[in-house]
């Protein structure tokens, strides 16, 4: 299939910015969204032009590298989808395609389709993990967990930091991605000694560093391509105002 | 080159623990005035810099993405392997050791492997502590299953997402190290030389990916943690970015590297299906538990799955190998389909495809249970290919996956470079000739949080904290140079041709003659043809763009450089060596019935490469392996 792909160029963080309209000739539809990128790109080389820069790096949906808003959609229409796993046969013949960056404060361009989140490993850094010395640890059986209780901790876990949640947000927040973290450790155990701490310095950061606030929109889970679910906000919510007390 | 293994004397069982107390120690005082670069943040790069760090050491940490969280490890799926026995079905840490010796076609050291097995259940212990969520049973224990051929349920894991699981575990306790201040994190760095001053590791030269900025870093050791070279073959279950250079630019300095040949072939993969294909996806080693792999009967029959009735299919692993069927070791399984495809059975459109069909095994469990086991994996597969796997069967193929090949350490895992150290995938030690499934994730983090820790310890005690070099030294502003010339003669060719389209066509032709199936005059052919291509490489490359801003195709262009050389190596390593064993198949040397034979009276060694400068062949050392506790035998899945 031949498209039309209209995408966002910006050569520097302190540069302006605007689209460029291009021609993806014979495009087929076994082709993963990269790959038409790809392809695409061979075809801008060839003319002696710079190709355009985008992040991706494991192309199976897991490392959280890629991701850019295609026709308006954080990583594009299909559903529960990262953009390296999205393939062209969700497009047809004569598409316009536009493709933008993650828009937000928080999330500087970097070039063309690249941002920076570094903003999220802040949060994290701030209290996303539990304090344990390498060795220190007792037996894994001596510490029993519910299937239930680990399963839903995982649901939260499998967040890839993508940050399509803050790119569909109208307020460009970070409440998904950072409530995910806090809940898979506060539904644990091991998580219970530092969960009323780690939720107020995670959240101080979060709002430090650039994010909106949440006004309950619930674009964030419904653009996210692991399904993190909005009862982690929550789960947040619920352990930030305990914390308003505990920690008085 | 000095190739002392440094394996303690006496019982295995006491090794590690014996050498642990012989070791020197740094005093808790001393440790903050040590500095140590970790190149890497996958399993053993974040691992190792978190445990060093908090032991009291001031750690840099580099990794080339925009985050430490995104390494490669990251993409592992089936799980991690530990002798705890919890199933109470018979194993303990000498089967595991056992198991892992055999696996790899005893081409590895039993004292090291020895110790990964020992090592394996602190590993457990460890992840659990941090809030790794691995699956668990009602009781609130943890679920176990069989994996990769073992006859025991030591697999531990997490959904088909274990390796994102362990990676986020280790980020976190890097995350935590960084907050303290002990680790200074360096994203969106590459590595592109190494450092030796006065026969020491002493630091590394990075690229700013963002900025172009060429930098030197000093230390007092130099940690690699930089994965495997997959990726010399294009196509492969890799990061896109995944590369050699760092361990490349480290032999380039006099690092010894061992058995680049040994280079891991998965069996089950999405295959091939067109020219733009930019990468292959892997499907868990988990489907063969359920899974049944045939091919049609007739050559190149092209009815669809389900109009070749019963009787028409040939399910050959069942029928070659009765006794593990579907669940032969990987490089079996790999080779017997290449075997059907090469003889004109192979499916799909390319013809270069088996069936892994999971009619039965819904027939049998019903399609919730194949859902709650699979589920993940069957959406995975219909989103990439567009079929419904309950109702055709899957098509695979083998593909490039992970390489035994690396970096040669002692059991310090340092190299001989005194000073460098080398863990994870990036060295040659644990897996031999083959690697088990589920035993990557626990060499990675074995090295980071167990090993490394403890060993490097023994060497910075024995060295002045700073002294000796600084960034201003010769050696640096050399190295420096050197760096810059190379960017700067990339630049200047300014060719035809981009650096994709090079690294496509020596992949194919490495993939082609030292990938599944290896011979003499394959692998004399393709010694010809590498020079080949590395000349119009270095004739006709064109990299668009300029050295001062963040440019992915220099980047690249850098990355096939080192490829178009290091895969030289791997041909002159299999060519070398004229036996067959584990995943390193010689036509030549093979069994009656057509399986891998090794020669154990001529091979039986490590083979470790020494750099002897531009255009010159490098000279081959050799480390003897001996076997007290596993005597070699033929491996049999009959």
């Amino acid at each position: 299939m031949n498209l039309k792909v209209i995408v966002w160029r910006q050569k520097g963080p302190n540069d302006q910015g605007a689209f460029a309209e291009y021609d993806a000739k014979d495009i087929s539809e076994h082709m993963s969204f990269l790959e038409m990128l790809d392809v695409l790109n061979e075809q801008i080389m060839e003319q002696g032009h710079e190709p355009i820069v985008f992040d991706h790096d494991c192309r199976e949906g897991i490392c959280g590298a890629c991701g850019a808003v295609v026709n308006g959609v954080a990583h594009g229409p299909q559903s529960r989808t990262t953009l390296c796993q999205l393939h062209m046969r969700e497009f047809s013949d004569g598409d316009t395609i536009a493709i933008e960056p993650w828009r937000a404060r928080a999330f500087p361009v970097i070039r063309d389709l690249m941002v920076d989140r570094s903003s999220f490993d802040a949060i994290i850094q701030a209290g996303g993990y539990v304090t344990t010395r390498t060795g220190a640890p007792q037996d894994a059986n001596a510490l029993p967990i519910g299937k239930e209780i680990a399963d839903q901790a995982f649901d939260a876990a499998a967040c890839i930091g993508c940050g399509a949640c803050v790119a569909a947000c109208p307020n460009a927040s970070a409440m998904l991605f950072t409530s995910a973290k806090v809940a898979h450790l506060g539904m644990l155990p091991q998580g219970q000694p530092e969960r009323y701490k780690r939720v107020v310095d995670m959240v101080e950061t979060m709002d430090e560093v650039g994010f909106g606030t949440c006004t309950n929109h619930g674009e964030c889970a419904s653009a996210c391509p692991k399904g993190i679910s909005l009862e982690n906000i929550a789960r947040m919510n619920r352990d930030l105002l305990t914390a308003s007390f505990k920690n008085r | 080159m000095n190739l002392e293994s440094k394996i303690p004397d006496g019982p295995i069982e006491e090794a590690w623990d014996k050498h642990r107390f012989k070791m020197k120690l740094v005093n808790p005082a001393n440790k903050r005035k040590y500095n140590v670069i970790v190149v890497g943040s996958g399993l053993a790069g974040a691992s190792a810099s978190a445990t060093m760090a908090e032991l009291g050491y001031n750690v840099d940490c580099f990794c080339y993405q925009d985050s430490p969280r995104r390494a490669h490890s990251i993409a592992a799926q089936g799980g991690i392997n530990a002798a705890k026995n919890y199933q109470n079905d018979g194993d303990s840490v000498f089967r595991l050791f056992y198991d892992t010796v055999k696996g790899g076609d005893f081409r590895a050291r039993e004292g090291n492997v020895y110790r990964l097995s020992q090592l394996s259940v602190n590993i457990i212990d460890q992840a659990v502590g941090q809030g790794v969520p691995f699956a668990r049973e009602y009781g609130g224990h943890l679920a176990n299953r069989s994996f990769g051929g073992a006859q025991v349920s030591r697999t531990f894991y997490a959904r088909g997402q274990t390796g994102q699981q362990l990676l986020l575990g280790a980020y976190s306790a890097l995350s935590a190290q960084i907050n303290a201040g002990k680790v200074k994190m360096h994203t969106r760095m590459e590595m592109l030389d190494l450092v030796i001053v006065d026969g020491r590791a002493r630091g590394v030269i990075t690229r700013n990916l963002v900025t172009g900025e060429i930098k030197s870093w000093v230390a007092d050791a130099v940690v690699l943690a930089t994965g495997g070279y997959g990726n010399v073959f294009y196509l492969s279950t890799n990061a896109k970015n995944c590369n050699v250079t760092s361990t490349f630019r480290a032999y380039k300095k006099g690092a010894g590297f061992a058995n680049p040949c040994f280079t891991q072939i998965h069996p089950t993969c999405i295959p091939v299906k067109g020219d733009y294909q930019s990468k292959l996806t892997l499907m868990s080693e988990s489907l063969r538990n359920d899974g049944r792999v045939w091919v049609p009967k007739k050559k190149g029959d092209t009815r669809s799955a389900k109009d070749i009735p019963e009787g028409e299919r040939d399910y050959y692993l069942e029928r070659r190998y009765p006794a593990f069927g579907n669940l032969v070791p990987r490089d079996v399984a790999s080779r017997a389909a290449k075997k059907a495809c090469d003889d004109g059975y192979g499916v799909g459109t390319t013809g270069y495809g088996v069936y892994l069909d999971f009619a039965d095994a819904i027939k049998r469990l019903g399609r919730d249970a194949v859902a709650d086991r699979y589920g993940n994996l069957f959406e995975m597969y219909q989103r990439i290919t567009g079929d419904n796997p309950y109702e055709v069967p899957m098509q695979i193929y083998p593909a490039s996956h992970y390489t035994m090949g690396g970096l040669w350490v002692d059991y310090n895992l340092e190299s001989n470079i005194p000073g460098l150290f080398v863990i994870g995938e990036a060295n040659f030690s644990d897996h031999g000739a083959n690697r088990l499934g589920a035993s990557a994730l626990m060499q990675g983090l074995a090295d980071g949080y167990f090993v490394v820790p403890y060993t490097i310890g023994n060497f910075l005690a024995k060295v002045d904290a700073g002294k000796g070099a600084d960034t201003k030294h010769p050696e640096f502003k050399k190295a420096e140079e050197d760096v810059r010339g190379r960017i700067n003669k990339l630049l200047s060719i300014k060719g035809s041709k981009t650096p994709d389209y090079f690294h496509r066509k020596l992949g194919k032709i490495v993939w082609d003659k030292v990938g599944m199936g290896r011979d003499e005059a394959g692998l004399d052919l393709l010694l010809e043809e590498i020079p080949k291509i590395r000349d119009e490489f270095w004739n006709d490359v064109k990299v668009v763009g300029d050295e001062k801003h963040l440019n992915q195709v220099l980047e690249r262009a850098g990355r096939v450089a080192d490829f178009l050389e290091f895969s030289e190596m791997l041909a002159l390593d299999a060519k070398t060596r004229k036996e067959s064993c584990g995943a390193h198949f010689r036509a030549e040397s093979i069994t009656d019935d057509g399986e891998a034979k090794r020669d154990d009276e001529n091979f039986c060694h490590g083979a470790v490469w020494e750099y002897q400068g531009e255009g010159k062949k490098p000279i081959r050392h050799e480390e003897p392996y001996t076997f007290k506790y596993v005597p070699p035998s033929q491996r049999s899945y009959k």
